[in-house]
């Protein structure tokens, strides 16, 4: 673990190097070759070739999306993590990657919607409803909210959802293939566009994000001794799934539901610096942007000349640690 | 009078729904002084410390500290005047005693304001007061049971408040610390002059530590008042249910209460066993 706070600075900082890094890698490699000197002139002396359009139409936007989307699920999860309590806790588990993507799929599919805009918000408002839902599931009972009944609730929507976009698919098959690919999530193939409209929300929450954190180590001491050192506990709360719903609707939107990322990279990041959530989070965001990165340039090899979808890479990256996971909480 | 309690409260109703717990009870905390509720498994009491705390909204009634409704008092005001700890509170994994410490300074910061030379001292006098200086860098969950609530104790030290809550402090330890917790309180009491409530289920030692008990039974108090002149044989049985002798502590000259029981060498014939059931 990392103790002293100039040397957490210094992890931070190489940290964001290494994702210029990875974003740098992420241009140059896959199956077009592309070289250093090509990313310049595609900038300085469009020519219209074929690497040219490859760079500036799909690498440099699918570098962008990775690293965003892979930051905006990493702090969704640390949040839900620090908020509920639950080492568990992340978008994927919880439902709202699934509440997300079904409300897109209904857009889609249903209604022929196409427009990035209002997909984003059908996002938006499927995280949203899957927060409220998990969140009054979970707060039923006398005893309040707790963690078992909170991962539950989530698990059984994440199913419910999950199954309703079945359904939606195999009513509406010409949507398939519209779909599919995105729901495998994906960070190739999709335009800058759909990036800059979400970009403003990921930005506010990665924000946001770091100033709660000081507020997220206290209400990590219990509700009641949060709300004895004069918390407004609800409010931070609030707060936080407004957060959530902004980061992980919105990566739902640019890249589909891409799972792991928002469970593992948070204990990575609490292994590194501690569990001191002004540090966790900048860290998970990092890391999870060299994460998302990391399996995406990985997905372009594994079936060359077809790609894997990015899912299905962190899924493989993240399915042993889960388990490492689950195992260390039920142990204790 | 208004200025000699700490806290009061005015026909104070708690319960959920339906069901009461608390109902129009009126109650006075004297200022710097030792208070210990008691009263059975269930009868209120530590509801009732809870929402002195503001941790449990009343449904009819008020609390009043200092003068002011803490109804409408920010949160933050009412956490630099009252200190609570909850009972068996838990500190996430891996964070260290001085880590827990500084969280009690939460009441006293803002955005702008993050940590000023006012906080450090609360910190270390905290710390020092409960004999956690060394003990500093440890983690909390590597302490024993006896430490860790002392840890806990220093947080609520360095929110530097006049009042202190402690429902059940000395819950799941052994006597021995059991009775470290309560001198280390006792002492708090005596030298800083802090107004200390809590919430005790052994009734000899609420006799030994406090100046004022409050007994509460059926959704109300039985009786308060000082342990020497309230604790009675009949206290104890309408309270706890319990038929037992009171005697004199040999040691702190408070009242001793020797409940009746089953046993292998029963003494005392003359009381018979129609009373020891």
């Amino acid at each position: 673990m990392i103790k002293s706070s100039w040397t957490k600075w210094i992890g931070l900082i190489i940290g964001v190097l290494l994702i210029i890094v990875f974003m740098w890698a992420s241009v140059i490699l896959g199956l077009t070759k592309i070289s250093t000197q090509m990313v310049f002139d595609s900038f300085y002396q469009f020519d219209g070739s074929n690497e040219h359009i490859i760079i500036q139409d799909t690498r440099i936007p699918r570098a962008l999306i990775a690293g965003a989307v892979g930051a905006s699920l990493a702090i969704a999860g640390a949040i839900m993590q620090g908020l509920t309590n639950n080492p568990l806790a992340s978008p994927s588990v919880f439902g709202v990657n699934a509440g997300a993507s079904f409300l897109v799929v209904v857009g889609i599919s249903f209604f022929g919607i196409t427009s990035l805009g209002t997909l984003k918000w059908l996002a938006f408002l499927g995280a949203l409803i899957t927060v409220v839902i998990v969140y009054v599931l979970g707060s039923l009972g006398r005893d309040g909210i707790t963690p078992i009944k909170l991962t539950l609730a989530g698990a059984a929507i994440a199913a419910l959802f999950s199954s309703l976009t079945q359904g939606v698919l195999t009513l509406n098959e010409q949507a398939l293939d519209q779909v599919l690919f995105w729901l495998a999530g994906s960070v190739q193939g999709r335009e800058l566009e759909l990036l800059t409209s979400v970009f403003p929300y990921f930005l506010t929450g990665w924000l946001c994000a770091i100033i709660i954190g000081r507020q997220m180590n206290v209400l990590s001491m219990g509700d009641d001794v949060a709300k004895g050192l004069g918390q407004r506990t609800l409010l931070v709360r609030i707060f936080g799934a407004v957060l959530v719903i902004l980061l992980a609707g919105g990566a739902v939107a640019v890249a589909g539901p891409i799972g792991f990322i928002g469970i593992v990279i948070p204990h990575i990041a609490r292994w590194l610096v501690g569990i001191d959530y002004r540090w966790i989070i900048p860290y998970s965001g990092v890391l999870g942007a060299l994460l998302l990165l990391f399996a995406d340039i990985g997905a372009r090899y594994i079936i060359m000349p077809s790609e894997v979808p990015v899912g299905v890479m962190t899924a493989f990256i993240g399915t042993p640690f889960f388990i490492y996971i689950a195992r260390r909480g039920i142990n204790e | 009078m208004e200025e000699m309690d700490a806290i009061s409260t005015n026909s104070l109703t708690l319960g959920y729904g339906e069901a009461k717990i608390i109902e129009e009870l009126d109650l006075a905390i004297p200022k710097g002084e030792i208070t210990v509720f008691i009263g059975s498994n269930g009868c209120g009491k530590s509801t009732l410390l809870r929402s002195l705390a503001r941790l449990l909204k009343p449904q009819k009634g008020s609390i009043v500290l200092d003068g002011n409704e803490i109804a409408h008092m920010p949160t933050k005001k009412i956490a630099r005047n009252l200190a609570i700890l909850p009972q068996s509170p838990t500190a996430p994994e891996g964070l260290t005693v001085l880590q827990l410490v500084k969280q009690g300074r939460y009441p006293y910061q803002n955005w702008l304001q993050q940590w000023s030379n006012e906080d450090e001292n609360a910190v270390i006098s905290a710390l020092q007061a409960t004999g956690m200086s060394e003990l500093a860098e440890r983690k909390v969950d590597s302490l024993s049971g006896g430490q860790r609530q002392r840890a806990w104790i220093a947080m609520t030290l360095a929110q530097d408040t006049d009042i202190i809550l402690l429902d059940e402090p000395t819950t799941y330890l052994d006597m021995t610390h059991q009775i470290d917790i309560l001198d280390l309180l006792y002492d708090l009491n005596q030298t800083e002059h802090r107004t200390i409530v809590m919430v005790l289920h052994d009734l000899n030692l609420a006799c030994r530590y406090a100046d004022h008990i409050v007994a509460i039974q059926d959704k109300q108090i039985y009786k308060q008042g000082e342990p020497d002149e309230i604790i009675t044989p009949e206290l104890v049985h309408a309270v706890f249910g319990l038929r037992c002798q009171v005697t004199c502590d040999p040691i702190c000259g408070t009242p001793l209460c020797v409940p009746f029981s089953k046993g292998r060498h029963l003494k005392g014939v003359n009381h018979g066993k129609s009373l020891v059931r």
